[in-house]
């Protein structure tokens, strides 16, 4: 179906159109999101592209008061922390994403384990847009 | 499974030197390790001559980044007066000069050569901490950076991680702390060398010179729970919870095992070795564990034929207060999940049957990162020599010490072990 590389720059891509996308292993059906080229698990050669449903939990977080330039320059800082956490898919593999849609100065309201469904977080303008993965709560 | 590792000679440490670790305004990358350098070669017992040593291996993580020049092995190999001889940088994050150690063992046990200095330094207050956590942050991995983990990022969502699956709280990461900072006081190389106590009656004082009220705190948790005195840096990680920004150099001599009598009565032998690298956070089996320090500690243990109960005490790379209990627990001190209870029944102290990060830690003696490997390491010189002062570990008959050391967020970890004969 997808000609697209294996690659974290066909991975981003998809990330602008709004899919959050994997590599399948048609050899022993293993799932790498982001996408590996090379199978880890038993180094077959053929992979597919498969999409995710773009459901998950949350499996860890962090809400970061002491941000890096580029997050300062989307409007974070120490009086407007924001959340960043890792989710497991309904599919099995872990994602790293930005969490909205939860207080990040309230952090100890955040559950684990909470049910959370993607969205795609777009920044700047045309050939400089980037996408950021982003989970919020189902 | 791994194959059990052997060095094809021994090798032994026979001179350690460290700079005091903090920020300096009037000290670069030079002037530090000169002063590491100097320290080495007091500390030589019987001397060593400079123009003996056949190569340097030098750890440097991001000094490109930090003070927009790279190329550290020659530089410093012009520092010391070793030109023409080979100078090189090992980059493994925060655990570099765990590698440029490693890089001078395998030089020395494979024959090349007899005599190998290698060392660590880095640069870093220069910066903001903005710029700090940007540099830093590029030794995370891609996707984590991305989406806006931070370091402290990172170690944060893995204490949300330990904390749900072990029933851990804030409060037992505080233990960690409160002990790491009972120990610096005692090393006088420390950037912090002040208990959490000491740094109560510090601000309790300074509020009463200025006329503001006293901060009234019940003991040093509660100061600790104090939000202005411990505000948020990536929560569930608070400002106690992180290690400083440091600037820093170590430097150790390594020679091979039959030389080492030349040098000193009094040397210490590398029985165990080992490194292993590790995924991103997202790909990781265990969110409470490190792959590359279990891989490093199996090398490690494999090749001395030790177990971790015969480890007397440890340095570990705590540059967060989470990532200790994790590695106590990944090196096999603990088992995993008892790391928190361990720290809180104080059997990690300096005067408890596993007395861990004795220099303080990188919490309070600091973390200029590519010189942190061997800094940890010239903790467990001073206390396997009996030269550690007034945080001397008293155990009878201490002979066995050992250092972890990690890089990025897992993605290298190292294990040393070192031994008195």
């Amino acid at each position: 179906m997808e000609e697209r590389p294996f690659s974290d720059i066909s991975y981003d891509q998809y990330l602008k159109e709004e899919r959050l996308m994997g590599s399948r292993c048609k050899e022993c059906g293993a799932l790498f999101v982001p996408p590996r080229s090379i199978c880890v698990k038993c180094y077959g050669s053929e992979m597919e592209w498969v999409e995710m449903k773009g459901k998950g939990t949350l499996a860890a977080f962090t809400c970061i008061t002491v941000a890096p330039p580029f997050m300062i320059a989307q409007g974070f800082d120490r009086k407007h922390p924001y959340c960043s956490g890792v989710v497991e898919l309904e599919e099995g593999a872990r994602v790293d994403a930005r969490i909205e849609g939860v207080d990040a100065s309230k952090p100890e309201d955040i559950k684990m384990g909470m049910p959370l469904k993607v969205k795609f977080l777009h920044w700047g303008e045309g050939e400089n847009q980037e996408t950021f993965l982003a989970f919020q709560p189902a | 499974m791994q194959r059990k590792r052997k060095l094809g000679r021994g090798v032994a440490v026979v001179g350690a030197g460290m700079s005091k670790f903090a920020m300096f305004r009037d000290k670069d990358s030079k002037d530090l390790f000169a002063l590491a350098f100097r320290e080495l070669l007091a500390s030589v017992d019987k001397g060593v001559d400079p123009h003996d040593i056949d190569a340097l291996y030098l750890g440097n993580f991001s000094n490109d980044f930090f003070m927009h020049q790279g190329h550290w092995g020659p530089i410093i190999s012009d520092l010391i007066g070793f030109t023409p001889k080979p100078a090189t940088r090992t980059e493994g994050a925060c655990a570099s000069s765990a590698l440029a150690f490693r890089e001078g063992v395998f030089a020395i046990a494979s024959g090349f050569y007899d005599i190998v200095l290698v060392g660590g330094v880095e640069e870093m207050s220069k910066r903001s901490t903005e710029e700090v956590a940007e540099g830093l942050a590029l030794a995370t991995v891609p996707y984590e950076g991305r989406v806006g983990f931070t370091f402290p990022g990172v170690f944060g969502a893995l204490a949300t991680a330990y904390f749900a699956k072990y029933g851990a709280t804030r409060e037992h990461l505080m233990d960690v702390t409160i002990k790491s900072h009972s120990n610096a006081p005692l090393n006088p190389k420390a950037q912090f060398p002040f208990s959490i106590r000491d740094m109560m009656n510090t601000k309790a004082e300074s509020a009463k010179k200025k006329g503001i009220p006293i901060p009234q705190w019940e003991d040093e948790k509660s100061f600790l729970r104090d939000p202005r005195a411990n505000p948020v840096v990536a929560w569930p990680m608070h400002l106690y919870d992180c290690c400083p920004i440091s600037d820093g150099a170590a430097c150790m001599l390594l020679v091979a095992e039959e030389l080492a009598r030349d040098f000193t009565d009094n040397p210490l032998y590398v029985i165990g070795i080992g490194q292993g690298s590790g995924k991103g956070l997202h790909a990781a089996e265990n969110l409470t564990s490190m792959e590359a320090t279990k891989y490093a500690a199996d090398e490690a243990y494999g090749m001395s034929g030790l177990k971790p109960e015969d480890i007397q005490f440890s340095e570990v790379h705590d540059c967060f207060s989470i990532a200790e209990l994790i590695h106590i627990e990944d090196l096999g001190f603990f088992k995993p999940g008892q790391g928190y209870k361990a720290v809180a029944e104080g059997l990690t102290r300096l005067d408890g049957p596993m007395p861990i990060n004795t220099s303080g830690g990188l919490k309070c003696k600091g973390h200029p990162v590519g010189a942190t490997g061997i800094g940890q390491l010239f903790e467990v010189w001073k206390q396997l020599r009996g030269e550690a002062g007034e945080r001397q570990v008293l155990k009878k008959d201490l002979r066995i010490g050992a250092a972890h050391n990690l890089g990025g967020t897992g993605g290298t970890c190292t294990f040393v072990i070192l031994e008195r004969r």
